[in-house]
């Protein structure tokens, strides 16, 4: 398969967390990804979705819009909102930083994404919604050791 | 599946669910947080032996349990993390907070 793509569009519950994560895995199974892979994957949708869900749109419902891009072996995944927007993209992106301790939001989401894709982008502008552009190279298994130690260094060394 | 949560003297022993998201995490923090406070709990043990996936809300039940807790003097424990969610527990920095035991 050379290129394939998907458009999926839903409402912000936390319900259709799950179905998110599992639709996009499907739709990857084709590129024989690794158990890892797949995990990254889900991880980083699962994270996207529940950000869009609960700061997008403060748990007050609205429409999520996925969009998966296979080229070769390469995923691209955007993940969209017209929620609230971000006012600063970069403290948000700070790992352990949330503006919802309150809930229990750990402040880990875009820091995952982070380490469990190969690139991240996010576009976002206070009342304009959030789109979150995500890039993996599947069916390599990449995974090493050392990267994540690097990974992890750089977060904690913050 | 739902978590099963039981109290062992002051321990309070809790079966993580087979998939760990923001939908399932706000009630299994506040069932614990039912338990903490009525119980004399000192110490959380959270066993991931059946949890599949996990993403950074099962990082946030855990930090905010251990902020109940640890004052006082309480400790929280992860059991059975395959290795995905020990990437996770370790890419948050838990290890510093939470022990991290198979």
């Amino acid at each position: 398969m050379n290129n394939n793509e998907m458009k999926l569009e839903f409402d912000a519950i936390s319900e259709n967390e799950g179905f998110a994560r599992v639709a996009v895995a499907a739709f990857i199974t084709p590129l024989n990804p690794t158990l890892e892979e797949i995990n990254d994957v889900k991880t980083a949708v699962s994270e996207a979705v529940t950000n869009a869900i609960i700061h997008g749109y403060e748990e007050k419902g609205g429409k999520i819009t996925i969009r998966c891009h296979i080229s070769g072996d390469f995923l691209t995944l955007i993940v969209e909102d017209k929620g609230k927007g971000i006012e600063d993209i970069d403290k948000a992106m700070e790992p352990l930083f949330t503006t919802r301790p309150d809930m229990d939001r750990s402040g880990m989401g875009f820091a995952f994404m982070e380490a469990f894709m190969d690139n991240l982008e996010v576009e976002s502008k206070p009342g304009e919604g959030c789109r979150i552009i995500m890039e993996k190279k599947l069916g390599l298994s990449p995974w090493i050791e050392q990267e994540e130690e690097t990974v992890r260094e750089s977060i904690h060394s913050r | 599946m739902v978590e099963e949560m039981k109290v062992e003297k002051e321990y309070l022993m809790i079966k993580m669910p087979e998939e760990i998201d923001h939908h399932n995490s706000v009630e299994i923090g506040k069932r614990a947080d039912r338990f903490i406070l009525s119980e004399k709990i000192e110490h959380v043990v959270f066993d991931f032996e059946k949890t599949r996936f996990m993403d950074s809300s099962g990082i946030g039940i855990l930090i905010g349990r251990y902020k109940r807790i640890s004052c006082f003097g309480g400790k929280v424990f992860a059991v059975h993390a395959d290795r995905q969610i020990k990437r996770l527990l370790l890419l948050s920095g838990l290890e510093k907070i939470v022990e991290i035991m198979d």
